[in-house]
């Protein structure tokens, strides 16, 4: 642990409250005060992540940085414990660039009813529990971050979204809140069974350290108990296969802002959650769960894939894509191995950043044509043929094209669970090497079909003529919202996606920017699982 | 004959009772000379009152060291004492008893209700629960409960022209009156058994075992029968939605947390003094209350139209949880993470909860209404009001970083804590009401947030009455604090020790 800065990681998470707290005090008409409030904090967060970049000594990326631990609630014995490696670095990093790009991109395009400065305050709430969730080092304040963004999502999409929002709302918000009741009796479950068993019971809290060091020498048969209260906690929130259900709702229905960093971030606390508490504190249970973990994960490729080929609505389209994708990435995690895990943390960043693209594009087709039916939408490179370029190389990215980031999350994912690690092939526990080994396959075809949706999406609505509903010489033409909402890329837009198609493509020639980061941290953390 | 000899009475512990009662007569008083366009100042005093009876409490608390005896002497010792666990639920009821007042002001005043009546009996009330904190002996546990309970029939009944405040104020007394029967019942047989109504002698003889054994498991169902009827545990919950839709929202209020925490004490009181070598007895029972009351709480819950039976029905559901803790007191030593766990949440709850009232009262101010379709786009007009409700539902729903969470959180661990098959399990049945339960408290943050307000509705900014914004004020701040750093809360949770407990 490197006990430099203490400070810096509590700034960088709790800097967007202040923000919030100027806001309460504006008045509701004076919107663009608001807006410029809000992204001011913002940016300064980033500014703050950027400074930890800099300081962030990534010779010792396995060791935590900045910590600091301090009182919280001693009765409970939680305390305030947070520190940044290489796993949560890059994590924490992209909530704070997405947050300021989505403020950017809500500048002209905050969505009905209004009332950009609610909007912006949820969107700083959010920042606080993201940034939080990858920081924190203590089981129940990483259980409050994880909550944290509940309710501020819950409003984005039942508020600000689309028709049926308030039922993709509901949804959203129960399914999640299921799985975190039984994460929560997991872990008081696991503190207090580790305290009872440890030969210092006094010293017992909920640190990350304690568990690290207790977790493992529980009995295996409660250990799997405990692992699958975590397992549905932390799934839901993926979503993993069978508990996907609430996503293509909640992100055809959120706004555009909404479904960007649901996707990009929102989603990861469930994957990070896995990487970082259930494997570790538990790996004689993640020893019996991966097989579980590794064919769900499978099947939610397959049925990722499947499900977007019958999407009629693209946005649809692209929440099933998610899907498909964080299966990916679990199937990574569900390896035990360094490679497998860099992998999915890989693929964590470049879904991200990839998928968070496709949604601002998926929002602005739709404040163009007002609507997301695949049907409907052609032409869009004659049209708009910038915004059709940006979808062909998003698309791209998605389907895992080498030198693109998508692929560097996809690739070695199935090399990984080609040969999963030793103790998931040791014939005295029972030999998965072949389970592992139908899955590579049968997830190798799944990339396949991820091509074939996605080409096909971008040849209905790229290629061939602009229909003549909205070309403009139609009969539809002339309608309270003709073609003349259709331009091309504005300015608030560049600006917001510059960066992520600049960091997609980085991170796709050279992905060892990131593999360097994480590698230490993730040899450390799998050492548990011998070689 | 054994002369009497009169107890020595310590008054500096016994200082909150006597300036309640002071209080009381001078609210009479008052009431008595104050022109009727004047009578508000009853509310004031009553206040005031409530606030000056604190002062003691504190100044007992900073004073510290051991247990007093409030009345010691010759066979008197030990049945009405001050200690930390006596102290910390005097403040709650003190405080929820202000707050109380803080929501009664405009109400009472703008709706011509007899004022100085109504503060005598809030008062009485008041007192009866600060008693009840420091009750340990069957008969002053049986008179606190009487004392809390009687002005609260005539509260909830106090729109005397209002066909359903009647019948909210019938419906408690009567049931209320025969729960009281069967645990006075209960307690003749413990006296008879134990041949004291000391709890702690009560606590030893209690052993199930001997020829008595029948009637001991007898006195201790019915103690516990009718403490279930105070706390509306279910199947004895069906008074609460009723008289809490009748009563005036103020009232309703008061007996959904301060009425309902003092049955809490009470029943707390018995179960570790009382109680404790009858865990075979009492844990089953207290157990399948707990679970009932959390289930059929909630799915009732789910269907309510009305926001204020709705928050009845919350709160018969969120007692099934104080329950599962007591359910699991002396269950592989988790006695004591069980009492922490139940007074934390008493005073997290009344936070919570006075606040969710309080909005409530402030918003049927305009509407006329507590419909939860009334609360349609309440965002648009009323952003502060909602801002606030959504806090204390989502507190109530336990979403940190609100005060709830700590509250829930501390029950499970009691549950956890005791482990084994009952605890686990009743954790799980907890764990899954916990997520039905955030289903209504949802509904209702649905309508202010996301449905559009109704035709021809007035949706000029409301106004809020300074008492009002006061009590907003005060619950707003201790439900946010409470989830930020429960260390405060946890803290005192810490220092309640229960004389007489954990020794045995």
């Amino acid at each position: 642990m490197i006990q430099e800065q203490q400070w810096l990681l509590s700034l960088g998470t709790f800097l967007p409250l202040v923000g919030v707290l100027v806001m309460l005090f504006i008045p509701k008409k004076d919107e663009a005060t608001a807006k410029g409030v809000a992204l001011l904090a913002a940016v300064a967060t980033l500014g703050v992540g950027i400074y930890t970049l800099v300081k962030f000594d990534y010779d010792q990326s396995q060791k935590l940085q900045f910590f600091t631990t301090n009182k919280w609630i001693s009765p409970i014995k939680a305390t305030y414990t947070i520190g940044l490696d290489g796993i949560s670095l890059p994590l924490y990093i992209l909530s704070m660039i997405i947050t300021v790009l989505v403020m950017i991109y809500s500048w002209n395009h905050v969505p009905n009813p209004g009332n950009a400065k609610a909007f912006f305050i949820l969107m700083l709430v959010l920042q606080v529990g993201m940034a939080g969730t990858f920081v924190a080092q203590d089981l129940i304040l990483f259980f409050v971050f994880f909550e944290l963004v509940l309710l501020p999502m819950y409003f984005m999409i039942g508020v600000w979204g689309g028709e049926n929002r308030q039922y993709a709302s509901l949804k959203f918000f129960l399914y999640t809140m299921f799985g975190s009741a039984l994460m929560l009796v997991a872990f008081i479950a696991m503190f207090i069974i580790t305290k009872n068993h440890a030969t210092n019971p006094e010293a017992a809290n909920f640190s990350f350290q304690w568990f690290n060091e207790n977790g493992p020498g529980i009995a295996r048969n409660t250990a799997i108990w405990i692992f699958g209260g975590m397992f549905v906690g932390f799934a839901v929130k993926v979503p993993m296969f069978p508990f996907h259900t609430w996503l293509p709702d909640a992100h055809t229905q959120a706004p555009t802002q909404g479904s960007v960093i649901l996707a990009a971030i929102l989603l990861k606390l469930g994957t990070y959650g896995f990487v970082r508490i259930a494997l570790p504190f538990l790996p004689q249970a993640a020893k019996t769960w991966a097989p579980i973990i590794a064919v769900l994960a499978v099947i939610g490729i397959i049925y990722g894939a499947l499900g977007c080929l019958a999407q009629t609505d693209m946005k649809r389209l692209i929440a099933f894509s998610s899907v498909a994708h964080m299966g990916f990435v679990m199937l990574g995690i569900s390896t035990l191995t360094p490679l497998g895990i860099n992998a999915a943390l890989f693929g964590m960043v470049a879904h991200g950043l990839i998928t968070g693209m496709l949604f601002f594009v998926a929002g602005s087709v739709k404040e163009r044509y007002h609507t997301l039916e695949i049907k409907r939408l052609s032409g869009m490179l004659k049209q708009m043929p910038h915004l059709g370029w940006i979808l062909g190389f998003c698309a791209m990215a998605s389907l895992g094209l080498p030198g693109l980031a998508g692929f560097w999350g996809e690739f070695p994912a199935l090399l990984a669970s080609w040969s999963p690690a030793t103790i998931l092939t040791d014939s005295a526990m029972g030999n998965h090497e072949l389970l592992y080994r139908v899955l590579t396959v049968v997830s190798a075809f799944g990339t396949v079909l991820a091509a074939g949706y996605l080409l096909w999406l971008y040849q209905r609505t790229a290629f061939g003529e602009p229909s003549e509903e909205f070309s403009g010489h139609g009969d539809h033409g002339h309608d309270d919202h003709g073609h003349s909402d259709i331009h091309d890329v504005n300015v608030f837009e560049w600006i917001a996606w510059t960066p992520l198609l600049i960091g997609i493509v980085v991170l796709g020639v050279v992905p060892s920017l990131m593999f360097k980061v994480m590698d230490p941290a993730v040899q450390q953390l799998t050492s548990v699982f011998g070689k | 004959m054994i002369a009497f000899s009169s107890p020595i009475i310590d008054y500096h512990a016994l200082a909150p009772e006597l300036v309640l009662a002071a209080g009381i007569c001078l609210v009479l008083l008052v009431d008595l000379f104050v022109p009727a366009h004047r009578r508000w100042i009853t509310g004031t005093i009553s206040g005031l009152v409530l606030l000056g009876a604190l002062l003691p409490v504190v100044t007992l608390a900073v004073v510290g060291g051991d247990v007093r005896d409030v009345l010691s002497g010759e066979g008197i010792s030990g049945r009405y004492v001050v200690d930390n666990f006596a102290l910390v639920l005097k403040a709650l009821f003190l405080l929820s008893g202000y707050v109380v007042v803080l929501l009664s002001t405009n109400e009472m005043d703008d709706g011509g209700y007899y004022q100085g009546e109504y503060y005598v009996l809030l008062l009485s009330s008041v007192l009866g629960m600060v008693m009840m904190a420091s009750s340990r002996d069957l008969v002053s546990v049986f008179v606190a409960l009487e004392f809390l309970s009687i002005p609260a029939y005539m509260m909830a009944a106090w729109k005397k022209r209002d066909r359903k405040s009647n019948e909210a104020g019938v419906k408690y007394y009567l049931l209320g009156v025969f729960a009281s029967a069967v645990m006075l019942y209960g307690m003749s047989l413990l006296y008879g058994i134990a041949g004291s109504t000391q709890l702690t002698v009560i606590g030893e003889k209690i052993t199930l075992s001997g020829p008595q054994t029948g009637i001991q498991v007898v006195g201790v169902v019915f103690v516990i029968v009718g403490f279930a009827f105070k706390v509306s545990a279910v199947p004895f919950h069906t008074w609460a939605p009723d008289t809490y839709e009748g009563a005036p929202t103020p009232v309703t209020a008061f007996l959904s947390v301060a009425s309902k925490a003092a049955g809490f004490v009470g029943l707390m009181i018995m179960v570790y003094l009382a109680f404790p070598l009858a865990r075979d007895v009492y844990r089953p029972f207290l157990w399948v209350l707990a679970a009932l009351t959390m289930t059929v709480g909630n799915l009732v819950a789910l269907k309510q139209k009305n926001l204020v039976r709705m928050l009845a029905y919350s709160s018969v559901s969120q007692g099934g949880f104080i329950l599962m803790a007591l359910a699991m007191a002396f269950t592989n030593g988790s006695e004591e993470s069980s009492l922490r766990a139940i007074i934390v949440y008493l005073i997290i709850y009344a936070a919570t909860n006075l606040g969710a009232f309080a909005v409530v009262i402030a918003v049927a101010r305009r509407t006329r209404s507590a419909e939860i379709s009334s609360y349609a786009g309440l965002f648009n007009y009323a952003p502060g009001l909602t801002v606030m409700m959504t806090l204390f539902l989502a507190s109530l729903a336990g979403i940190p970083p609100l005060g709830g969470w700590y509250a829930k959180f501390g029950a499970f661990r009691a549950a956890v804590d005791a482990g084994g098959g009952w605890g686990y399990t009743i954790a799980i049945i907890g764990a899954a009401n916990a997520v039905v339960a955030t289903a209504y408290y949802i509904t209702v943050m649905r309508e202010m947030w996301m449905k559009p307000v109704p035709e021809g509705a007035d949706t000029s900014a409301v106004k809020v009455p300074a008492s009002l914004v006061a009590a907003l004020t005060i619950t707003g701040l201790a439900t946010l604090a409470f989830g930020v750093v429960p260390g405060i809360i946890a803290k005192v949770g810490s220092l309640t020790d229960l004389t007489g407990a954990f020794h045995g």
